[in-house]
């Protein structure tokens, strides 16, 4: 079983994340397109994980989930808290912390 | 070069001794425990006998003195010098210094004419100041100056001689500026201080040096190593002791701070011009023989300062109408003729030994003489106010008469003597510096005559509401003491006996038949010295004295009067160089140094002024500049791995 199709795979869905970041500006999908990326790098994880033949990878893809699970916590309540405030989920509008 | 060298000099090989030997250090603690006493009780709790204190210890030490100088009489020639180590001073290392003194003819003739004179002024001293609420203060300084001039002479190395030499100095400054509410007797103060600071280097640079060469300062190990040390050596030492001596006996080009220290109460002017001070610069060459006659460049430079000086000041003493100021140019000037023997080797050491002796006798006379005198006439100093004082103040006239007559070396008067053979060897050794001399003699009668002319003779010019009065005994009797001494001070001379003592300090050399008879030499000088007083009589005597200075004078007078510019040249010289030196590195230090580390601060500061504006406050700029770090990360690991 080649790896490369997994590779590629994994690569298009980080860039698919990484344009989302970078172009959205409601919170609720630039958060899910950090989730993409996240899920991206575990899926190239748990490919090298067996292609090396051993366990390494499928350990560090358990502990993005874990991390990835906990900031959707503090994250989803940020993005809540800012639309209550402000009426508005763009990223873009929360911007006076600045110079 | 003229002055010939000694093949060798005398050496120091003090030996040690009891019985009044023993007593030495005591000679120097009783003044000083006097100064402590009186400063450490201070003025008020003190003021009742603070003088009879300070006359007591001194004349303690004169009484020592004397005691010792009989007992050194009755010594074999080769026997009188006697050593005395009071104690360990300074211990580091290979560095030692005893707390030690020397006792030898040179060291007993100048104790007792510090002593003697140093008494009389004492006594002077407690009827001229005693209407001075600070009088006891007064008399701890004087205590604290002999204590301190006594130390200079009896120490037997340079660095206890150095201790004595500040502490001359610092006394000098506590007592030209006692007055120091006057503003002019402040400046005078400081002054002499910084001019004395300026000869200081060169004591302390001569110490340094000397210590490099030889590894001690005691004069027995210098003198013993001298002929060994190479010539330059010798003469850079030579010169940096002439240049102390220039500061402490006020020789050009360091001259400028003696006409000013007369703001110091009269006493004191005594004190500093007759028996301590201005003299510890002729000591120090003499005492230091054994350096100077083996250099004759050092040598050339003390008899060049030397004739320089004595005509300086003679210049300056001929238009000064302030009684003390032209006091103060004829010291400079006798000082001079010191000095001038003094670098005139083995064959002058003795006479300026000599001079120094007598100008100490004549010199306290007349300037205790002049205190008498601005008594009299309420502190007047103007010359110009006096005149027709002769019938007022007959013992002050008297005794000041004879110290005129010394000084200007009619026989058979002290100075007559001393100047006399100074200006013989003068002019064995140098033709011009013997004609200097002797014109130095020449200005002396002149202006010493026109002194005498406007004080005591001619038409009364005194101020309203003046009633001169003679002087207390305790002020007079000094006075006659003295005048006596002036007198009689030629005797020293009697079998050339002060150059037989001298001779085992300062070697003797054996004397040359000269090229004029003595005899004419001398009688040349007596009409040299007549021709000075006709003239002044001629300009001064035979007309009225007006009552304020003429304004149109010729440019000599005027620059007489502007003391012939040695302050402006110091001005023009140092002090306006310095300035602008010190202004130059003010601005350096405000504009370069201040402009680099100003300039750095502002760059950083304009620095992040310019990058806080990346800061823009959209996450998703700064998630692009994140992504952009990631991939230069990466490429650059790929750039590495690859390559």
């Amino acid at each position: 079983m080649s790896a490369t199709p997994f590779l590629v795979l994994s690569a298009i869905l980080f860039t698919i994340g990484c344009v989302g970041v970078l172009t959205r500006r409601n919170a609720i999908v630039v958060f899910m397109c950090v989730e993409l990326m996240l899920n991206a790098s575990n899926l190239a994880l748990v490919t090298f994980s067996r292609v090396n033949g051993n366990l390494d990878g499928q350990v560090a893809a358990f502990f993005v989930m874990v991390v990835a699970a906990a900031e959707v916590v503090v994250g989803l309540a940020i993005i809540m808290t800012i639309f209550r405030t402000r009426r508005s989920a763009s990223v873009d509008d929360a911007s006076l912390l600045k110079y | 070069m003229f002055v010939p060298l000694a093949e060798t000099a005398p050496t120091v090989d003090p030996s040690t001794s009891g019985g009044v030997f023993s007593l030495l250090w005591v000679i120097i603690a009783l003044p000083a425990l006097g100064a402590t006493v009186i400063l450490l009780l201070g003025n008020t709790r003190t003021s009742r006998w603070a003088h009879l204190l300070g006359c007591a210890t001194v004349l303690g030490s004169f009484a020592i003195s004397v005691v010792a100088f009989v007992a050194l009489l009755g010594r074999a020639e080769e026997d009188r010098q006697i050593g005395q180590k009071v104690y360990d001073w300074v211990d580091a290392g290979s560095f030692h210094v005893d707390f030690g003194l020397l006792y030898d003819p040179l060291s007993a003739l100048f104790l007792l004419l510090i002593t003697g004179v140093g008494s009389l002024i004492h006594i002077y001293s407690v009827g001229y100041m005693a209407h001075d609420v600070r009088r006891a203060r007064f008399f701890a300084y004087l205590n604290l100056f002999v204590a301190s001039m006594l130390t200079l002479v009896l120490a037997d190395n340079y660095l206890v001689v150095f201790l004595g030499w500040e502490g001359v100095g610092l006394a000098s400054y506590l007592l030209i500026g006692f007055w120091q509410y006057k503003p002019s007797a402040a400046v005078a103060a400081k002054k002499a201080f910084v001019v004395n600071r300026v000869g200081d280097i060169g004591m302390a640079l001569g110490t340094m040096l000397t210590f490099a060469t030889f590894g001690t300062l005691t004069f027995a190990g210098v003198s013993a190593a001298a002929d060994r040390a190479s010539d330059t050596t010798l003469t850079v030492l030579g010169l940096l002791f002439l240049l102390a001596a220039c500061g402490k006996s006020a020789q050009v080009p360091l001259q400028s701070w003696l006409l000013d220290a007369m703001e110091g109460p009269t006493p004191v002017s005594a004190l500093i011009h007759a028996a301590t001070m201005v003299t510890a610069g002729v000591y120090l060459v003499v005492r230091s023989n054994f350096i100077f006659d083996y250099t004759e460049v050092a040598q050339t430079a003390v008899v060049i300062v030397g004739a320089v000086t004595l005509l300086w000041g003679a210049i300056i003493g001929c238009a000064k109408d302030d009684i003390k100021k032209v006091l103060a140019g004829s010291t400079m000037s006798q000082i001079g003729y010191m000095m001038l023997a003094a670098g005139l080797g083995p064959a002058g050491y003795a006479f300026a030994i000599f001079h120094l002796l007598t100008h100490g006798f004549f010199k306290a006379d007349m300037f205790l003489g002049a205190g008498s005198v601005m008594h009299a006439m309420d502190d007047d100093v103007d010359m110009r106010h006096y005149g027709g004082l002769t019938k007022m103040l007959p013992v002050t006239f008297l005794t000041f008469a004879i110290g005129y007559l010394a000084i200007i070396g009619i026989p058979p008067f002290a100075g007559f003597w001393s100047k006399d053979k100074i200006i013989e060897v003068a002019f064995e050794q140098n033709l011009v510096v013997g004609l200097a001399a002797l014109l130095g003699a020449g200005v002396t009668a002149f202006y010493m005559t026109r002194l005498m002319l406007m004080t005591f003779l001619g038409k009364k010019r005194w101020e309203d509401g003046v009633h001169p009065h003679e002087s207390p005994k305790v002020m007079t009797v000094p006075l006659m003491v003295l005048a006596a001494l002036s007198a009689v001070g030629g005797l020293l001379l009697l079998n050339d006996w002060i150059t037989d003592w001298l001779a085992p300090v300062v070697g003797a050399e054996p004397h040359v038949a000269p090229e004029i008879p003595a005899i004419v030499l001398t009688l040349i000088i007596i009409a040299v010295v007549l021709v000075g007083v006709a003239i002044a009589w001629l300009t001064v005597g035979r007309s009225d004295v007006p009552r304020t200075a003429p304004a149109r004078v010729s440019v000599f007078t005027r620059a007489a009067r502007a003391d012939l510019y040695g302050d402006a040249i110091n001005e023009g010289l140092f002090m306006r160089p310095g300035d602008r030196f010190v202004n130059g590195l003010v601005t350096f230090d405000d504009h370069a140094v201040d402009g680099f580390v100003d300039g750095t601060g502002s760059a950083f500061g304009g620095m992040s002024g310019t990058f806080r504006r990346v800061q823009t406050g959209f996450v998703r700029s700064y998630a692009l500049s994140v992504l952009g770090g990631a991939l230069v990360v990466v490429l650059a690991l790929l750039a590495v791995n690859l390559a």
